[in-house]
């Protein structure tokens, strides 16, 4: 570009209407809207997007969900979970039906973000619905060639609090390059074998790749949970600078 | 431009002591969220310091304890976060970047925009007319107590008026520029200046 030329204007990210293709029951607090946008140019997984309701009075309001779905799938899923004072989820959960048209803009962000060609091998880190952004990036890897090696460490309050735990049991199972480890805080099952209680410093020292092997992190839920899980990988002697972050607290959705 | 649906059924929560006070797409949120790209760094303040770069030199550097020196400003104000929660009411110490430029010895701004780096490599650009006059500070202490490192601890700028990712946690240099330059966000699809009035989240709005 030369000194005299103007900078392109860069293209807003428009608001779209989608129709709400399906509303699946995840858990008691949680469901995932499939939606089928009008027009969609793909996403990376990990990225959100922003929805929008209107009120008959003209009323908005605006949240951000993460996006469940791979890029590969042809409809879009984001997984909302019930904010019990919230102004938009309990709409989302008891209300949205489908055949509604739902606003939405996107893809946004770039930084908490991970494809294929990163490679690997990626620790996937998830503290309850924080598992939804990396649960895109597992549907990617799930469509991309060769084992790429991948951990989720998934904590939850109890099994019946896991989200899409069918589809991560059966990846578990059939894929040899993905090891899932569930941590529940709450409420275990009886013959529980699983880690008990909240992830600690022996667990990931005990399940995350090494050092030595350069492991990607993607961390995402609550704000303390990322705190702590975060601050535990640096003390491992992990590099600061492989730790993306995303964190989210409950208030106001 | 399509029409915009309603959603048959929604209502508003919005209570009326928020009018006037939530930007577009905002909505009150009465915790501290946090929002941060990676760790949070551990940074002692007997290794901490703030630097003024122009041009590639340095025109001044403090130390905490240069720094905890100069003149002191509070600041009430209401902040507005891109993931669209706002927080209202709230109180703010540290120094203004008038006082800082003072500090420095400077009469005036040398250069129209700033690059603010941080510690862990987060950097945001804000123009000088944005930190000018009361708009901004490098803010020490929130409530009344030093600042958390979570929240940006031990020092961070405070651009309250635009988007909260303005507002760099743990800030060890400002750096000044001719023109405007894409800081860690505004690389990565934010908007450049991230005025909520005006709901400038992201390029191009």
């Amino acid at each position: 570009m030369t000194a005299t030329e103007a900078p392109p204007a860069p293209n807003k990210i428009a608001w779209q209407v989608a129709q709400v293709e399906a509303v699946v029951t995840e858990t008691s607090r949680v469901k995932s809207l499939v939606l089928q946008p009008a027009h969609w140019a793909g996403h990376r997984p990990g990225q959100h997007v922003d929805i929008r309701l209107t009120a008959d009075d003209g009323y908005q309001a605006e949240r951000s969900y993460s996006i469940a779905s791979a890029p590969e799938d042809k409809l879009l899923t984001l997984t909302v979970e019930r904010v019990d004072d919230g102004e938009v989820s309990p709409y989302l959960l008891d209300e949205l039906r489908v055949g509604d048209p739902l606003e939405f803009r996107g893809p946004i962000g770039g930084h908490f973000v991970w494809t294929r060609g990163l490679g690997g091998p990626i620790c996937l880190i998830a503290g309850g619905t924080g598992i939804t952004p990396l649960m895109a990036m597992l549907r990617h890897r799930e469509r991309s060639p060769g084992g790429i090696p991948a951990l989720l460490l998934y904590s939850a309050r109890s099994l019946a609090d896991v989200v899409y735990r069918e589809e991560l049991d059966a990846t578990a199972r059939r894929d040899n390059d993905f090891r899932l480890i569930y941590a529940l805080t709450r409420q275990q099952p009886d013959h529980w074998t699983g880690h008990r209680g909240r992830i600690d410093k022996t667990l990931l020292a005990d399940h995350c790749f090494p050092p030595a092997q350069n492991p990607m992190f993607y961390i995402c839920g609550p704000t303390a949970f990322v705190e702590n899980v975060s601050s535990l990988l640096v003390d491992l002697d992990f590099n600061p600078l492989s730790i993306k972050t995303e964190r989210f607290g409950p208030s106001g959705g | 431009m399509a029409e915009v649906p309603v959603s048959r059924g929604f209502k508003s929560k919005r209570q009326t002591s928020e009018q006037g006070r939530l930007p577009p797409g905002q909505y009150r949120t009465t915790d501290f969220p946090i929002l941060s790209a990676g760790p949070t760094p551990d940074i002692r303040v007997a290794d901490w310091k703030l630097a003024l770069q122009l041009g590639g030199s340095l025109v001044r550097a403090w130390t905490w304890d240069e720094f905890e020196a100069l003149p002191q400003t509070t600041l009430n104000t209401d902040i507005h976060c891109v993931t669209k929660w706002t927080k209202l009411d709230t109180t703010w110490q540290g120094v203004s970047f008038d006082d800082l430029l003072k500090s420095a010895g400077l009469e005036k701004p040398p250069q129209a925009f700033v690059m603010a780096h941080c510690d862990g490599g987060y950097t945001t650009s804000v123009p000088v007319e944005d930190l000018i006059a009361g708009k901004a500070m490098i803010a020490t202490r929130f409530d009344g107590v030093p600042l958390a490192p979570a929240h940006g601890g031990p020092a961070r700028l405070l651009v309250p008026h635009l988007y909260f990712w303005k507002s760099a946690k743990w800030l060890r240099r400002i750096r000044f520029m001719p023109e405007a330059e894409p800081g860690f966000r505004e690389a990565r699809g934010y908007h450049i200046h991230g005025d909520p009035w005006r709901e400038q989240r992201y390029d191009g709005d």
